[in-house]
Order: C-alpha cells, then structure tokens, then sequence
C-alpha cells in the first residue's frame, strides 16, 4: 500500500451510501487503450449494469475492479479506501467476489466442494489440526458446511451436490459458480454474463437469483450483461462503455432513451 | 447386490463428510488391514515380504507424495527420487549423529529436511507450469543427485560411497541393518506407511486438499477465492516431498539395507514413480496403491513367475519385455482411462452398486 492509500477503510456502509468509485481510469495493453478515462460509483445494495458492445471493455473494467489487472491511470475507492493497484486475493479478503464470462469452476471437483473452496478465508484452523481431521478442524468443517448446505438449498442444486462440476449442464454450472460466489459472503458481487448461453427458462431462474441475493443477503451486485431485457429489469443504474470510453450512466430508462447508447447499439450512418 | 449404500442413512454432516461413507468400504478396509498386518507376517514367506510387499508398500508411499503435488496441485514434478534421496541422506546422518533416538523417529523427521529442500525447488513453481515446471524440478533432480556423490560428508567418508545401514532395535528387536528380519521390517513399514497415509487422506479431505484442487482445476479462479498462489503451491510441494523423503529414508533403512544412493534415487526412479502415479490414477490416493502394485509386481512377475512355470526367460530378455510392458501399458491408459486404475476402481464400484440391474 502506497501513501496514497492511507485513507480509512470502512467496515460499515449505509445503504445507498457509495460503496465503490472508480475515478478516471485508463488502462492500457502496449498500444491498445482497453479502457479510457472511466469514471463511475457503485452504489451499496444496489444492481449496477455494465453494458456494452463486444470488445467495450467491460470485462477489464471488472478485472481492475477485483485487481487482476493494474490500470495505469486513475484511482478506485473501495469502501472509503483508495487504491490504485491489488492483488485479486487481497480483494477477496475484502469482500470482492466474482463470477466469469467462460466458467471458471473447478471442473475435478464436486458441486459441495466447489462452494466450499468459497469458505476458504473464512477457516481459520491451523495446520496441525489438519492432519487428524479431528477436533477443530471437523468443527469448523461442520460450520462451514452448514452454510453451505443453506446456499445450495438456496440456488436449488441438492440433487448436484456430489457430482464433479465438469459433468454439469452449462446453467447449472453457471449456478454453481454464483453459489462459490456467494460463499464468501460477499460485499460486491460481480458478474460477468451470468445468462450467457441460456436458455429463456434457465435466465428467469438466474434473474430470480440475483434478485433473491439482494434481498436476502444484501449484497451490491456489478453486472454485465447483453440480454437488453434482462439488464433493464434487473439494473437500478446502468453504465454504458463503447470503445473503451463512459457513453452514458444513469438508470435504465435515462439509458434507453440516450441517442449515443442507441447509435453504438444500432449503428449510425456516416 | 451386496455392495450398495441403500437403508445407509446420514443423519450428520460428519457422518456424510466421512472418508469411507458406506459401511461395505469400511469392512472392505478393515479386511485389507487385518490382511496386510497378520495373514501375510503368518504364512508369507520371507521371499514375498521382503521382494513383493516391501518394494511395493514404499512406491506406494512415494506415489503418494507425487500424487500430492502432481495429481492434486497440477504441478509436474520430476524431482522424485531426488528427494527420496534426501530424505533417505537426512535419516542416516541424523541416526549417525544421534544413535539413541529412535530410528521410527528419525525416519519420520527426515521427511521435513525433504519437505524443506523440496519447497525450496518448488519456488519457480509459481511464474512456471507445466512442461517448463517439470525441467525446472528435473534440475533439482540433477543436482541433488550430484551432491549425493560429490558430497562424501552425507555418506560419512565411507570408501564405498554408499549408506551403510547400522542396526536399530525397536523394543530390543532389531528392525534394520544385516540381523533385522523381512517380517519384522515390513510391519515397521507397514505401520508408518498406514499411518502417513491416514494423515494425507484427512489432508486431502479438508481445506488444504481443496485448496490444492483448486489450484490445480483453474489457479485464476483459486486466488479470487482468496487463495494465495505461493503458499498453496510451496504446501503442495513441502508435503509431497515429506512424503517422498519417508519413503527414500525408508527404502534405505528397511528394504535396501544400505547401498549407492545414485542407483536408487536417479532419474529413473522419478519416472518409475510419475509412471506409477500415471497408471494408478492422478488425484486418487487408493490410485498410488495400485499403481505401485502393478509397476512392482509385473516384473516380479515376468523376472520368477514365467520361469517357473517353465517359460525360460534370462534376466536381460525379462528386463527388456519388463520396459516394453510398462511403456505400452502407460500408451494404453493415456489412450484409455487417462485417469488410471482408480476410474477403473471407481466405475467397478458404481456398476456393482447397480448390480444386477444396468442402472
């Protein structure tokens, strides 16, 4: 952490209050300009919708967001905190988690231990415990078990619970994989294409999901997403990338209505 | 029919979390042990225990240390035998040193100089993978094993070059050197290699295992979930290598009875094991068992059994079939079951849990 980043972080936000702010920030692969000068906030408990056309920059806006990538202008604050750099386990630690455009399930291991690599820095038991299985190690593994029996109640996948990921259908993977999510119990949630790939039914069960987490467990929640329906719907504010740059934020229907979104969606005549 | 988890009813999170959830497993196990530990001390003769349990019971161990590091982190090791020798060099200076102490003790305390040394090499571990992973181990190969020759001060200055086991008892009965018996030397093994492998199945059960899998199934999704790369990976590596320095310390002291470190812990050796590994199943740790079984047991086989039954073999030809046996039974399982004898074991498992009936 540089001197930069000494302001406070903040362990309580009030609904509403900014969780996340992005402020100018340009990131860069040699020449290209993956993304230009954006600025946003994300507000807690709310849905925010990243859109865009392909290649917009939306995914590398959520990689900087969760520190796989290190933007070389601007700043983001996070929960009273500014950085300019992170690394994606630090971010986690900080209550960031993700899902990805492609499934990045453990594909050798079980639906239950999938989620449960989720708890990971929430268990505490040192080595030595470990080698028996006993005692603390078994309690903590009981606890955790526990909340993750309530998350798999609460994506509705009991009947996958012991069967390897790799062998899942695409929705259900794509289920699994916000289960892991949530299994950290996260302050931001960030999702990238949840609904790519599915079917008409499978995206009415994940937009039920998204909405019951920030309910249920009031979670802000970063989105990307191309089904126009699906993000108006869900998203209380929208923010629109083209080419790298901030064309439009604002809520679904300021966005609806802006003739720049229309013309990146649509094509403009030269 | 008889095999099947029906009317087996879970009523706890720790009676489901259990590492043998049916009750047929358990039995099947307890069969296996009371086997191993009292019908083949009883009637197997000295020549099984000491050419076909011993040898297979340390493969089995250093299977189980690559599996660890291979199998459930991803991380291709070709450093193998390399530390089994170190950890067979660690056992003998430290009983050198310190005769009165046990040698149980100090074949168990030499896998941490092994783990150390083994987390050491597996530090390029975290900007390399894969085939550039294996050349990066394959250099600790080459130069621990250039050390095990050059360096006469781990052989104790012996003329010869090689260990020279000395005898230690273990309540006044002598479990190595020239007087300790096959019989008494494999219970000694077979205690330590049951109790390593209790321990690295409740490893692999809990966080840490997961952890590893996690590495191993998709790294970028691992540290999102908060998993440091580093330390998971310099874990996987340590622990692997403990196991595999047991099993040199153990090769050493209960089965070779001493000799030339660099036969027993070159080169070869490590690709005996990744093949072992290989056949038997990566990820699987009943895998280790079976692969060592078959790796050890078809040249037993192919060098007394075809003789026997009057098939005149010379020890070069049976050598060369033994080579070309284990290089197309690996073409063939990579084509097969890239997952070994244990999806062979497992798939078993499943069909006679349905057995008469198809599904």
């Amino acid at each position: 952490m540089n001197a930069m980043n000494q302001s406070e972080f903040r362990q309580d936000i009030a609904p509403g209050e900014t969780l996340l702010a992005v402020d100018n920030v340009t990131l860069r692969f040699g020449g290209v300009k993956a993304i230009t000068d954006v600025s946003f906030d994300i507000r807690k408990g709310e849905v925010r919708a990243i859109i865009g056309p392909n290649g917009a920059g939306k995914t590398s806006m959520l990689n900087v967001i969760n520190g796989f990538y290190h933007p070389q202008e601007g700043r983001i604050t996070y929960r009273g905190q500014t950085r300019s750099k992170m690394r994606p386990h630090v971010a986690a630690s900080q209550g960031i988690a993700r899902t990805f455009q492609n499934v990045a399930l453990f594909k050798g291991m079980t639906t239950l231990d999938n989620i449960m690599v989720g708890r990971t820095l929430k268990m505490r038991t040192p080595f030595f415990w470990h080698l028996f299985r006993h005692g603390p190690a078994m309690r903590e593994e009981i606890e955790h078990r526990k909340f993750v029996e309530e998350i798999i109640d609460f994506l509705e996948i009991e009947h996958i619970r012991k069967v390897p990921v790799g062998k899942l259908p695409y929705g259900l993977q794509k289920r699994v994989e916000l289960g892991r999510a949530l299994a950290m119990q996260p302050e931001l949630l960030l999702l990238d294409e949840p609904m790519a790939g599915m079917n008409l039914e499978e995206k009415e069960d994940m937009c039920r999901f998204i909405l019951d987490t920030k309910d249920q467990y009031g979670t802000t929640i970063a989105l990307i997403e191309h089904d126009m329906g699906v993000v108006m719907d869900l998203s209380d504010r929208v923010v629109v990338l083209e080419y790298g740059q901030k064309i439009a934020d604002g809520t679904p229907d300021e966005v609806k209505k802006n003739q720049k979104v229309i013309d990146a969606y649509l094509g403009v005549a030269h | 029919m008889f095999y099947r988890e029906a009317g087996q009813y879970k009523k706890t999170y720790s009676a489901d979390m259990a590492v043998f959830p049916i009750l047929q497993d358990r039995i099947g196990i307890g069969l296996i042990l009371a086997t191993a530990a009292i019908i083949i001390p009883i009637f197997g003769s000295n020549f099984f225990i000491s050419t076909v349990m011993i040898p297979f019971l340390v493969f089995s161990l250093a299977a189980m240390g690559l599996n660890i590091v291979t199998g459930y982190t991803g991380l291709i090791s070709l450093g193998t035998g390399a530390f089994m020798g170190v950890g067979a060099f660690a056992c003998y200076k430290l009983t050198t040193y310190f005769p009165n102490v046990n040698i149980i003790i100090w074949i168990l305390a030499s896998g941490v100089f092994s783990a150390a040394i083994g987390a050491l090499f597996g530090l390029p571990s975290l900007r390399i993978k894969g085939f550039y992973l294996a050349v990066a181990t394959l250099a600790a190969q080459f130069f621990l094993e250039w050390c095990f020759v050059r360096v006469p001060w781990l052989f104790n200055y012996n003329a010869s070059g090689a260990i020279e086991v000395p005898q230690r008892t273990l309540f006044g009965v002598a479990i190595t050197g020239a007087n300790a018996t096959p019989t008494t030397r494999y219970l000694v093994l077979l205690g330590i290699v049951v109790l390593m492998t209790w321990v690295a199945s409740n490893i692999l059960h809990g966080r840490i295992g997961r952890t590893f899998m996690a590495v191993r199934d998709m790294d970028i999704a691992a540290e999102l979930m908060g998993i440091r790369l580093l330390p998971a990976k310099l874990t996987a590596f340590a622990m692997s290598s403990f196991y595999c320095g047991v099993a040199g310390a153990c090769m050493m002291f209960l089965w070779y009875g001493g000799g030339e470190a660099s036969d027993a812990f070159n080169i070869n050796q490590s690709f005996n094991i990744l093949f072992m590994v290989i056949i038997g199943g990566l990820g699987s740790l009943i895998g280790c068992f079976f692969g060592a079984a078959l790796l050890n047991i078809v040249p037993i086989i192919l060098k007394f059994g075809l003789p026997a039954m009057g098939l005149p073999l010379a020890g070069a030809t049976a050598e060369h079939i033994n080579h070309l046996f284990v290089g197309s039974l690996i073409i063939f399982f990579l084509i097969v079951e890239p997952h070994g004898l244990a999806r062979l074991w497992q798939i078993t498992k499943q069909k006679l849990r349905t057995w008469p009936f198809p599904y």
